[in-house]
């Protein structure tokens, strides 16, 4: 490494380190974002050695990191940017905190994946989904289809690792020769209608997609969950004990057993460490706090919050939403999701935009109450189960309120 | 008031939806079922041909290439001509609102629209993103609209068209007026669930529609703490 490279990472973890200390975070930004100040090809001379494997897509990127670095643990050292900090910025840090390991998982918001695929050259590629997702900012998702499908056309080289069930990144991953492809299902279906390839209407049928008028269909997985397990390539069916609720979970751990496969990781010997992942940067942390069971689930857009109300128990419920720069200003996605779920349940709602979604409940014809607090809330439910959905910038309110529990 | 329900329409959610446009249909049709007013609904998708019978027809925001579809379909089918030539209220959000003029740029080029509003679209020099409000034409009587924008579009409207509002934060059509009306047809740029901010349009469209001179109030508690925060919020 240059010596220029070697000063910047030795600052980059001083001021991670020092961000920690003062309680301002996680450090995991700030500590690359100086490092790339210095050097700011670090990123790149940081990669440099490791066999890396990146993980994109709107949603599960962050817990399908986590899944997957945990298989190839399986093979030595492996580092990664587990809080979540998914930018150039917290790539550094990560590489720059675990030092010299032979292997690195790094989950890269959809945005910066051609960028961070240039500066590490990656041996694996994982496209989980693409769905609407803070559209007053991001790209809209046909856009997003063609910046990966570009990017990965310019190096053929790489192993994509896709996920068939969603129509636009099967033709976002078309842009690479080699591709193996996993079936996740695909939940929200709203953002693929239309043939990104034609612009024909796409029709589905029995988990099964295709374009009315040209070549693009869903192509045969050599990886599909099936019951509580994952069959891989060679028809084998294996149990999946997770600790992570959900059948979206277990669509995580196929594609997490997918990326280890393209690093000689068997499902049998990579099984054992997926069972050892309880929560991810407090995503499905549980947090006993005055006779409460609190279980935070993150959801921040459309398709998660779907998923989110398929973990969550028949409990009281606090919904938490904030319209703050990484959540979107916008708050219309309200109306992209179905409240009914919750009927029946009591809700309580809190955050900055709870008007937003008081409003959206009430045509939604769920009875809710909104609350100043989050002590508030707790103070309301009786001892027990409370599971609380928030999106992002309120899912780490409330986890600092809780000692940011991890 | 007549006893047949309200027929309500959503134009091509397959295509135009991007934005939580559902919202506005939902809220109609909750605010016209506490006045007693029976609704039925109708979500008519791209391949499906559309009624000209209904009374209420909402179009949404969407990409270019479903945008420039649904323009292309709605002009062959002539289901929308037929029922605004029969008197039908229409609310276009968005890309909705820009196909219902006579042109409009999708994917760099420029494509015909429905002609059924005196205006045309093209390309602004930036995106339009944030908090949009507005002093509604005062014509209509109606509060000032609050929304959120999020377009690339310039939209210039022709002496047939009214603007919607003037605007006091944002851009609209072009930082001077925002969104247009002309008989009962009205546009606008705030997307998606404008509705949800904005229930006295909601209100105004089943004006339209059932030829009432007004409506029985409703409890609107929740939704006007959102327009006072929203209105505050977008300064001005």
């Amino acid at each position: 490494m240059p010596l220029r490279a070697k000063v910047a990472t030795s600052v980059s973890k001083t001021a991670a380190a020092l961000s920690r200390a003062a309680g301002r975070g996680d450090g995991s930004v700030i500590g690359g974002w100086i490092g790339l100040k210095i050097d700011p090809e670090l990123l790149s001379h940081l990669a440099t050695g490791r066999a890396i494997a990146l993980v994109s897509g709107t949603n599960g990127k962050t817990t399908t990191t986590r899944l997957a670095a945990a298989a190839l643990g399986v093979l030595g050292p492996v580092a990664t940017n587990s809080f979540g900090a998914n930018m150039p910025t917290g790539h550094t840090s990560a590489l720059a905190k675990a030092g010299q390991t032979p292997f690195a998982v790094l989950e890269v918001d959809e945005h910066y994946l051609p960028r961070v695929i240039d500066e590490t050259k990656p041996r694996v590629v994982a496209l989980l989904n693409l769905s609407r997702d803070q559209l007053d900012r991001a790209k809209e998702v046909a856009m997003m289809a063609q910046l990966w499908r570009t990017a990965l056309a310019g190096h053929p080289d790489v192993n994509v690792v896709a996920n068939a069930d969603d129509p636009m990144v099967v033709w976002a991953a078309y842009g690479s020769q080699k591709v193996t492809w996993f079936s996740a299902g695909q939940r929200w279906q709203d953002d693929s209608w239309v043939c990104p390839e034609s612009g024909d209407p796409i029709e589905r049928e029995n988990g099964d997609w295709w374009c009315t008028g040209c070549p693009l269909r869903r192509p045969i997985p050599q990886w599909r969950v099936e019951d509580e397990g994952v069959i891989d390539p060679r028809g084998d069916w294996h149990l999946v004990k997770l600790q992570l609720p959900g059948t979206v979970n277990l669509g995580n751990a196929a594609t997490a057993l997918a990326v280890a496969a393209e690093f000689g990781v068997r499902p049998i010997e990579a099984l054992p460490r997926l069972s050892t992942v309880t929560s991810i940067a407090g995503r499905y942390a549980q947090v006993d706090r005055d006779g409460r069971n609190i279980r935070l689930l993150l959801a921040k857009n459309p398709a998660s919050w779907l998923e989110a109300f398929d973990m969550a128990e028949q409990a009281p419920t606090l919904l938490s939403i904030n319209a703050r720069d990484p959540d979107g200003f916008d708050t219309s996605w309200l109306y992209d999701v179905d409240f009914a779920p919750l009927y029946g349940r009591p809700v309580l709602i809190t955050g900055e935009r709870a008007y937003d979604l008081a409003v959206r409940l009430e045509v939604n014809g769920i009875p809710f109450q909104h609350v100043r607090t989050f002590e508030e809330a707790l103070a309301t439910v009786p001892p027990g189960r409370l599971e609380v959905i928030a999106n992002y910038t309120a899912f780490q309110d409330i986890r600092a309120e809780l000692d940011r529990v991890n | 008031m007549s006893t047949e329900a309200l027929r309500i329409v959503w134009i091509y959610p397959d295509l135009l939806s991007t934005y939580g446009d559902r919202g506005n249909l939902l809220i109609l049709a909750r605010r016209a079922a506490l006045r007693g007013i029976p609704v039925e609904t109708y979500s008519v998708r791209s391949d499906q041909p559309m009624p000209a019978s209904a009374d209420i027809y909402l179009i949404g925001g969407g990409e270019d290439g479903p945008q420039a579809l649904a323009a292309q379909r709605l002009i062959n089918d002539g289901g929308v001509h037929r029922a605004v030539n029969q008197g039908a209220a229409v609310l276009a959000i968005c890309a909705g609102y820009q196909l219902f003029g006579h042109s409009f740029f999708a994917k760099g080029a420029k494509c015909p629209g429905l002609g059924l509003l005196d205006l045309h679209s093209d390309r602004g020099e930036t995106r339009a993103v944030g908090e949009l409000r507005g002093d509604v034409d005062p014509r209509l009587g109606l509060p000032p609209l609050s929304g959120f924008e999020n377009h690339g579009g310039r939209t210039h409207l022709g002496p047939n068209a009214f603007p919607l509002a003037r605007v006091t934060a944002g851009i609209g059509n072009d930082g001077q007026t925002e969104g247009a009306w002309a008989g009962k047809i009205l546009g606008t740029y705030s997307h998606g669930p404008a509705l949800a901010r904005n229930p006295a349009i909601a209100d105004l469209l089943l004006r339209w529609a059932t030829g009432a001179d007004s409506l029985a109030p409703v409890d609107d508690t929740w939704a006007e703490r959102l327009r006072a925060e929203r209105l505050a919020a977008a300064g001005a």
